[in-house]
């Protein structure tokens, strides 16, 4: 077993072992920091597929944005501990019965998918590197890029929106 | 990578790992010795030849003091807080690229600890990733003003983050490439950035300021309103690396500065030193002085930008909550976004212009 395939064993272990612990962990901030630790070795995934563009730009938005307000969240909400209320036997079994379904028709998915074939001689290995990244998204994929970009756009004036202080009386 | 290749660089990432600590260390006595030159006193002078042992002082104080960890503190996050801290602040220096090239035994090493095409995403990322020692040690504290100082730092740390990196969009649309070394060795030549981008340099530098926690944005700490911010619980050396990384985070983002706008290693004469050097000392050892001399300019640089730092902490007043989130919302992010419009007109249609007028 080469290094790159032994370190892709030791990354992947770490990222189901984190993505578990975000599940069993009982306190909400262990869980956000397994799930920046999930991102973290995600990236590392990306980093041993060359593309370094992608794991870089993984960490600043997820981990580095996004989590961040996951835990401002957390964090004012968790102010008073151990409030979990008893969880009755129902919804346990209807949380089995739908996780037990996604898992299922995930792995049903993944089972039908075929991988393209690559021929090694012929494989760009640059292919994740950011010029060739930057080239593919500004000439052919131009439109839905422009298009995702509106989107944020939209979805960062509503926010806006949502902040402002709305004239008249404040009631909070 | 041979071993000769190997061993430049190892002894080229532990060098700069000493230094760094090194200069953090000496920052904190350069720090009072600036403030006492500015408020007209002399500052620490008992300990060694003008005050020099008083870091290693201050160290042992540290060290010995009693290690506190409250009782309703969550002790494994209250721990990780500090160290956090200490990790993100010294990873941004990998990057950074310290020097052109050393050559040994006929090979080229350059001065960096690893040149990567995504350099300045890489230091952005390390930044991104600072509010986390922030915020996980003031909520392990278990304590409202912790907690408060720590929701603070990180909502100003990630507010400025947005207008640093748009400022940052402006130097990457003219040097189009990511990589620090790439962005240095385009300045060659008095081809500063700082002569292109002064506003990017200005939106570039107030947010540096506000990612440091420096004055005049030092709001998480805050006596009367937030006792210590969200190190109010903290002692003994996990203070100190709180402390610590924040000297280390001033020094990075002075070296940071200096690559990006003020040429790095290069300086004027450059060329003409070169010869001179090779001329006398022939191809290697010429080169490798030669090499010395631009990363002891490149230092000269960071330190300046350092005591600018210790300078404006002793003499500008420091804002109000929310004049701090209007300047970095309101007033740096639509100025960065401008600049990047100004920049990019520029690229596209002064350049050409120019660059057939001068030929």
């Amino acid at each position: 077993m080469n290094s790159a395939v032994s370190f892709f064993y030791f990354l992947s272990f770490l990222t189901i072992l984190s993505a578990v612990m975000v599940v069993v962990s009982r306190n909400p901030i262990h869980s956000v920091l397994y799930l920046i630790l999930t991102f973290f070795t995600l990236s590392g995934h990306y980093i041993l597929l060359n593309a370094q563009f992608l794991a870089a730009v993984n960490i600043i938005v997820y981990a580095g944005a996004i989590m961040v307000l996951f835990l401002f969240v957390i964090m004012f909400l968790n102010m008073k501990q151990d409030q979990e209320e008893a969880k009755t036997n129902l919804t346990k079994i209807a949380a089995t019965i739908v996780g037990g379904t996604v898992f299922v028709i995930l792995f049903g998915a993944y089972r039908k998918t075929a991988i393209a074939p690559f021929d090694p001689q012929t494989y760009d290995s640059q292919i994740g590197m950011i010029e060739s990244l930057g080239h593919m998204l500004f000439r052919e994929y131009l439109l839905p890029f422009e298009l995702a970009s509106i989107l944020l756009l939209v979805a960062m004036v509503g926010a806006v929106l949502l902040g402002k202080r709305e004239i008249g009386e404040r009631h909070f | 990578m041979d071993l000769v290749e190997f061993l430049v660089k190892t002894s080229t990432i532990v060098a700069v790992f000493g230094l760094t600590l090194v200069i953090a260390m000496y920052s904190t006595w350069a720090e009072r010795k600036v403030a006492g030159f500015i408020q007209d006193r002399s500052g620490p002078n008992r300990a060694g030849w003008g005050g020099l042992l008083q870091p290693l002082a201050d160290a042992g104080k540290m060290f010995f003091k009693e290690d506190f960890i409250p009782a309703l503190a969550n002790k494994w996050l209250f721990i990780a807080g500090p160290s956090l801290a200490m990790l993100t602040a010294l990873l941004a220096s990998a990057v950074i690229p310290f020097g052109s090239t050393f050559r040994v035994a006929g090979h080229e090493v350059a001065l960096q600890g690893v040149e990567s095409n995504i350099g300045i995403l890489y230091v952005f990322g390390v930044v991104a990733l600072g509010v986390y020692g922030i915020m996980v040690g003031g909520w392990a504290s278990n304590n409202k003003f912790s907690l408060l100082g720590a929701i603070r730092a990180a909502s100003q740390n990630i507010s400025y983050e947005v207008a640093m990196g748009l400022s940052l969009i402006a130097i990457l649309m003219m040097s189009s490439s990511l990589s620090l070394g790439e962005i240095v060795a385009q300045q060659h030549g008095m081809n500063w950035n700082i002569f292109y981008q002064p506003l990017g340099f200005i939106i570039f530098i107030t947010c540096s300021f506000a990612e440091c926690n420096r004055v005049p944005f030092d709001l998480p700490e805050c006596e009367t309103e937030l006792v210590g911010g969200y190190h109010t619980e903290y002692g003994s050396m996990k203070l100190g690396f709180y402390l610590f990384a924040e000297y280390i985070n001033m020094f990075i983002s002075s070296a940071i500065i200096s690559v990006l706008y003020f040429g790095g290693y290069n300086y004027p004469g450059m060329d003409f030193v070169y010869e001179q050097l090779v001329k006398s000392f022939g191809t290697e050892t010429g080169h490798n002085i030669a090499t010395l001399i631009g990363t002891a300019v490149f230092f000269g640089k960071a330190l300046f930008f350092v005591f600018f730092y210790m300078w404006v902490r002793w003499t500008i007043p420091r804002f109000r909550y929310d004049q701090l989130m209007n300047l970095g919302w309101k007033k740096l992010i639509p100025l960065a976004i401008f600049n990047i419009i100004i920049t990019g007109a520029a690229v596209l249609f002064l350049k050409p212009v120019i660059t057939a007028w001068l030929n």
